[in-house]
């Protein structure tokens, strides 16, 4: 959101001659000013795209034009009245008007507004004022930054979806959550120094409650086939969460589509650990993210001995476990990295019931913390 | 009835095209412009970018190039916004008080200007560099906003007030490892680094190695870019990383010898992660043997 404060700041360097005339450092100024984060800068770069799309003319380069035009540009200001009152003319006109001009102009000229030069009024050359006219070289007035904008060089940085293991631990770096827990007292030696310093020497203890970090966190993953497509990302979120170390305690299986009787705690171990076990494991404090794409046939989720793997039989539905889950812990959430307009299919929404979905981006991520973090 | 154009302050287009980069410190025109906005309007500017990109190379190079001292503030995970205004250095006027040195009822004997104050209380101008904001606490760049805005800080112990002589230039960088208050953001000019593209990047690195050959700089510039390319690097390679590793190929005397297509000596110098490493070392192995495999059906 633009504040008015920033829309000031780029009036007043607008109006001290900051942007020059040129709409290129009009587009750098105005994003420096107005846009405070590189994730935002793609959305400037559309919005910018979509209001001055349409000021480029075609260029057209004559070679002889090219030493000419390499000057630097006037700096000539011209009022917008008197721009209006300048005569327009259609593009075949300012074409033929142009070859008939290129064969009497026989020097270089600039600042004038008829001859083909820099700056000044005449429809031909660059860096000029002209609405309409014919940019030859050089920077042009509206064209280059449109086409900078339509660059969308930003594309990647937009938090809605990008991801990389360093954006992912700082997003679970504010799960951490450092409390003064219990009664027992630590002494703040730094504060008791300060206290008998001001008290000219008397000396005064002061005490504080133990500060501790508490933040357990059990991530289960779906290791399942359709969520191959999004290996990659999983395991980007994975080793972020393992490489925080600001986790009291980290936890992690594996299940395949949905979670029955055993969890594996290797994506392609043999080991499996009963379910029940690890619920009963583990206390209610910890934060549990749970990652899937949550997308299978109903019976899976739903039935007794739904389960995919041929040789494997399971007593209890999976959506029961799944139900289990969510009412042992306290905090639980459930990252899909399918696109939301797909999460209208039975599994996802059933599962979407159970514990509170959110899309596996950095703005998902986010929200997702949240929801961990709230009392 | 027409309106006269105003002409352009000469002064003003003069203050405000102050700082064009140094010799050892390429920089592009928006980055320049960007600077010279913030010093005009009296906003900090905030720079942000990928590590190693020279984001506080930049301040070095702004003092530089305007003749002004810099005054780096380092910030780490326990500093507070007052440690750059000034310290009240309670201990040791205690310790004077105990044993005797300066005059202790003199409070200002015990009032140490930070980083902040000092350019405050100078009388040139100098150019602060807040570096790493984001590893203090969430609320210290809130702390600092009464200063930034009016460039003055008041010391209840003495009771004085320190007003800047000249207002400084503040760059502050930051690495994004956490969201910065919005209050502070809107007082800020904000400038993003991009990574270098290929062209810039060949200047970089002329700066740094006037005397390198041009065949060794272009296959260097391959190698390194194919590398940053790799899917699924963890940390992709820098400029200071680029920078390092032509150090130790030249301290090698690989001046041009290595072909480096084939071979990547000191991958090290690039690569700061065992996962990277493998990675690069298995996409190697699959171009060498596609290689061997051509040359053998020639």
């Amino acid at each position: 959101m633009v504040t008015p404060t920033e829309w000031l700041a780029l009036m007043e360097a607008m109006s001290r001659g900051f942007a020059g005339h040129s709409l290129v450092s009009f587009y750098h100024l105005s994003r420096a000013l107005l846009v405070k984060t590189e994730t935002l800068f793609d959305h400037f770069d559309l919005a910018f795209r979509e209001f001055f799309t349409g000021l480029e003319v075609p260029p057209e380069i004559f070679e002889e034009l090219w030493q000419w035009l390499g000057k630097e540009t006037l700096k000539r200001e011209i009022d917008a009245d008197a721009l209006k009152d300048l005569p327009q003319y259609d593009w075949e006109t300012v074409k033929k008007m142009f070859e008939e001009r290129l064969k009497e102009q026989k020097e270089e000229h600039h600042g004038g507004n008829r001859w083909i030069g820099t700056g000044g009024t005449s429809p031909f050359g660059h860096g000029g004022n002209h609405p309409g006219g014919l940019r030859v070289g050089g920077e042009s007035g509206g064209g280059m930054a449109v086409k900078i904008a339509a660059e969308r060089r930003f594309k990647g940085y937009r938090r809605d979806v990008t991801l990389d293991v360093r954006q992912i631990k700082v997003a679970l770096k504010k799960l951490r959550h450092l409390r003064r827990t219990g009664t027992r007292l630590e002494l703040d030696v730094d504060e008791t120094v300060d206290k008998a310093c001001k008290n000219a020497g008397e000396i005064e203890l002061i005490f504080n409650p133990e500060h501790k970090n508490d933040v357990k966190v059990l991530l289960l993953m779906d290791a399942g086939g359709s969520m191959y497509p999004y290996a990659k990302l999983v395991d980007r979120l994975f080793s972020a969460a393992n490489s925080v170390n600001h986790f009291a305690e980290f936890n992690h299986y594996y299940f395949h589509n949905s979670i029955y009787d055993y969890l594996r705690p290797e994506i392609d171990g043999r080991e499996r650990i009963p379910t029940a076990h690890i619920l009963k494991e583990l206390n209610p404090d910890h934060k549990v993210i749970l990652v899937g794409d949550a997308s299978m046939a109903p019976f899976e989720l739903f039935m007794e001995n739904g389960i995919i793997d041929y040789y494997d039989s399971n007593e209890t539905a999976g959506i029961v476990w799944f139900e289990r889950i969510a009412k042992h812990f306290r905090r639980t959430v459930w990252l899909n990295p399918m696109p939301q307009r797909y999460w209208r299919h039975p599994t996802i929404s059933a599962i979407g019931q159970v514990f509170p979905m959110f899309h596996l981006s950095l703005e998902g991520l986010d929200e997702a913390i949240k929801k961990l973090t709230a009392f | 009835m027409k309106k006269q154009p105003q002409p352009i302050d000469e002064k003003i287009m003069k203050d405000f095209t102050r700082y064009s980069g140094t010799s050892d410190y390429i920089v592009s025109k928006d980055l320049q412009n960007d600077v010279n906005v913030s010093i005009a309007l009296g906003r900090p500017l905030l720079i942000k970018g990928e590590p190693g990109t020279g984001k506080t190379l930049l301040a070095q190079s702004v003092a530089q190039g305007l003749g002004q001292d810099l005054l780096t503030w380092n910030i780490k995970s326990t500093t507070k916004a007052q440690d750059g205004l000034y310290i009240y250095d309670t201990v040791q006027r205690l310790n004077d008080s105990r044993f005797g040195g300066n005059d202790v009822s003199n409070i200002e004997n015990y009032i140490k200007l930070g980083k902040l104050g000092e350019a405050f209380a100078r009388d040139t101008q100098a150019v602060v560099l807040i570096d790493e904001i984001d590893k203090a606490d969430i609320e210290f760049p809130n702390d600092l906003l009464a200063e930034l805005d009016e460039m003055k800080f008041y010391i209840p112990e003495t009771k004085k007030t320190i007003t800047a002589k000249q207002r400084p230039a503040i760059i502050i960088t930051s690495n994004s490892e956490k969201e910065l208050p919005d209050a502070f953001l809107r007082r800020c000019v904000f400038h993003y680094i991009e990574f270098p593209d290929q062209e810039l990047m060949a200047k970089i690195v002329r700066v740094h190695f006037p005397d390198l050959e041009k065949k060794m700089i272009k296959e260097a510039m391959a190698a390194f870019y194919q590398l940053r390319e790799l899917d699924g690097l963890r940390k992709k390679p820098s400029t200071s990383e680029l920078i390092d590793w032509l150090k130790a190929l030249l301290a090698a005397g690989h001046n041009g010898k290595v072909d480096l297509q084939k071979d990547l000596p000191f991958l090290g110098a690039l690569l700061k992660n065992e996962n990277d490493y493998e990675i690069a070392a298995k996409q190697r192995q699959a171009f060498q043997k596609r290689s061997s495999l051509a040359s053998f059906r020639r």
